[in-house]
């Protein structure tokens, strides 16, 4: 187990060259001069996009400049933007947001989406699976941003039960909403998945052996049924997770929440290529380490699987 | 056309006196309700097992057995599966009369079962240990240790070795024959009267079978259960079991003592089923078979069921169902010419 986690943290090492130079590339490959509209009206002085190529390598070969920025990354500097921001306190300003949004609606997904997928299980063709199946149909067919400008218009502007816009420091109280909305669609997943896992299940042996062991209803349930049924769901939830920490350029966007979807948006709006490599480098590290944790979690859960 | 041996049991149950039987199954009648129509799957069996007792079920897949035990454990599956009549009588009280937690409270403690494949029938994320414990726990309220004391224990008794270390693994790191001895020590846990023992060793290899035989008979000896063995092996059968009853089509064709049945099938079917084990002196030579298939529940032959397959069978045969008669103090059968089978040399 110790070795399987070395090696998964030792892959990590090209993985992170191999996407840095990939994001680099694609990043200064966008044709656009960074300079353009940065002097307001005017054109920019040519003594000022001298000064600031000089500054940032511009014209030195792309390998080149790579080089550069990967000996500062290394050293943990990521480096400035062209206004002389610090691109790691950007990061640093906008990730928790996006943390404490994830973990909403994580939570949201995971709480209503298992609850319900675990009802319309035991009672296959009832009228609550029925219903979830086809409330779970509608909100995956219906995109993010629909969801979002929907309830927000509703709830915040029609019948102001809540703020339109998430404020700057982003309490948790104020996420739950734009929670559901990021959640929504993965929460009719888990949903359905878990409502398949249960049906599925509820036939198997060890279940019927569970019973015959005269064991109460609620045990066989809560405990043989539930435990084998959540494998794959939290397989789900933990990759799903991964994604969510990714930031959520449309949520962040519609409840105006100053999160890393929405810095990474404006980074590549504005060319500040530093900084749409510096957060996707973050970005990509995270997700991957989300997904040993998954596997590492696999494992645990199901005995049967070990990694050697 | 009643016979003896039921209606003997019909009056004293509906005296209101107990048998004194420790399990009786009377005219027990399961229906499956498919998309395809109504499968009779036990149409009218009645057997019975007393303490210390082995009864073997034989008959070929789809004949009833493990249907037969399902419904007595209350696990069979509903829907499709229905009872539609019958009584199954533990002690004497008719079971399928019996509330929802009145049936459970027999299931472990009363009537426990040891199921055909070991590696599915045991849940594959717990310890076995756990999987053993919790009955201590859940229906004994044990503590954690002292549950856990006791797993260990019941693992030694079906001889596994290295018991207290074991009870921390998982079934997919057991061989399958220890895998069924920690299904027959989960089933015993709670010292059952009854175990139903459901082709226990069909999963495994010959020498394991062998094994896995000894220890059931063994225990149950030791215990004085009553045991139902329910086999299509008809090699397994009869080292151990006392009576055997052979089904076919959702009925009992014959029942009789094991060494009567072995000496003298009263039946076609029996008949058939014993000639149809490869001997060692008939090598080279054809096996001989049970010509046809078992029918489709859903269509079952008239009169006798098996007369389509059957080598003696008469015009009658399609016409009458022959009831199960009695022919000796522990043999019925339920064959027309069943005196003439019996009688012949």
């Amino acid at each position: 187990m110790g070795r399987y986690v070395l090696r998964r943290l030792l892959q990590l090492i090209p993985v992170f060259f191999g996407t840095t130079i990939l994001i680099y590339w694609l990043v200064w490959s966008v044709p656009g001069d960074p300079f353009a509209g940065k002097c307001g009206e005017r054109a920019c002085p040519d003594s000022y996009v001298q000064f600031m190529t000089d500054k940032y390598h511009l014209d030195d070969p792309l390998p080149v400049q790579y080089f550069h920025y990967m000996a500062n990354l290394l050293t943990g500097d990521f480096g400035q933007t062209f206004g002389g921001r610090d691109i790691g306190e950007i990061i640093a300003a906008a990730y928790p947001n996006t943390l404490k949004l994830a973990l909403v609606a994580l939570t949201i997904e995971a709480v209503i989406g298992l609850t319900a997928g675990v009802l319309s299980g035991l009672r296959r063709n009832g009228f609550l699976d029925n219903l979830v199946l086809v409330s779970t149909l509608f909100l995956v067919a219906i995109p993010t941003f629909v969801t979002g400008f929907v309830l927000q218009f509703l709830l915040g502007v029609q019948w102001k039960i809540i703020n339109p816009t998430v404020s700057s420091d982003a309490p948790i109280s104020e996420l739950i909403v734009p929670g559901f909305v990021l959640g929504s669609i993965s929460m009719a997943y888990v949903a359905r998945l878990t409502r398949t896992s249960i049906a599925e299940n509820s036939r198997a042996d060890y279940v019927r052996t569970a019973v015959a062991k005269g064991l109460p209803r609620r045990r066989v349930v809560g405990v043989h049924l539930l435990r084998n049924s959540l494998i794959p769901v939290i397989t789900f939830l933990g990759t799903d997770l991964g994604s969510l920490m990714g930031g959520a350029i449309v949520t962040e966007g519609i409840f105006g929440i100053n999160g890393i979807g929405r810095e990474v948006y404006r980074a590549i709006v504005t060319k500040e290529g530093a900084t749409v490599v510096g957060i996707v480098v973050v970005l990509v590290m995270v997700y991957l380490l989300m997904n040993l944790l998954v596997d590492l979690l696999y494992a645990a859960l199901d005995p049967r699987i070990r990694y050697e | 056309m009643s016979n003896v041996f039921v209606s003997e049991q019909s009056e004293a149950a509906a005296a209101g006196h107990p048998s004194g039987r420790l399990l009786e199954v009377e005219e027990l009648r399961v229906e499956f309700r498919t998309r395809d129509g109504v499968a009779k799957v036990i149409n009218g069996v009645t057997y019975h097992v007393d303490a210390g007792e082995t009864l073997a079920v034989l008959g070929e897949s789809g004949s009833g057995k493990s249907v037969t035990a399902q419904t007595i454990m209350g696990i069979l599956d509903t829907p499709p599966g229905f009872v539609t009549g019958g009584q199954i009588r533990f002690h004497g009280r008719d079971m399928l009369k019996m509330s929802a937690e009145e049936r459970r409270r027999i299931r472990g403690e009363g009537i426990a079962m040891v199921f055909q494949d070991a590696l599915s029938a045991l849940n594959p994320v717990f310890t076995v240990g756990f999987q053993i414990a919790e009955q201590f726990r859940v229906r004994r309220g044990m503590s954690r240790g002292d549950a856990k004391k006791r797993a260990a224990e019941m693992l030694d008794q079906v001889k596994i070795p290295n018991a207290k270390q074991r009870i921390n693994e998982y079934p997919h790191q057991f061989s399958g024959g220890m895998r069924q001895r920690v299904m027959i020590a989960m089933s015993l846990a709670l010292d059952p009267e009854v175990l139903i023992a459901d082709e226990p060793t069909t999963a495994l290899d010959v020498t394991v079978q062998a094994q896995i035989m000894d220890l059931l008979a063994e225990l149950q000896q030791e215990r004085q259960m009553g045991l139902i063995l329910i086999t299509h092996d008809l090699g397994v059968v009869a080292d151990v079991a006392d009576r055997i009853a052979v089904m076919y089509a959702g009925r009992i064709v014959e029942e009789a003592d094991v060494h009567e049945l072995y000496a003298k099938p009263a039946h076609p079917y029996t008949l058939g089923l014993l000639e149809s084990i490869p001997r060692i002196d008939e090598k080279g030579q054809q096996l001989r078979t049970i010509r046809g298939l078992p029918p489709s529940l859903l269509r079952i032959p008239s009169g006798c069921p098996f007369h389509p397959r059957c080598p003696m069978a008469q015009p009658v045969c399609a016409e009458k169902v022959p009831p199960l008669l009695q022919l000796g103090p522990t043999r019925a059968s339920a064959c027309h010419f069943a005196q003439d089978l019996v009688s012949r040399d």
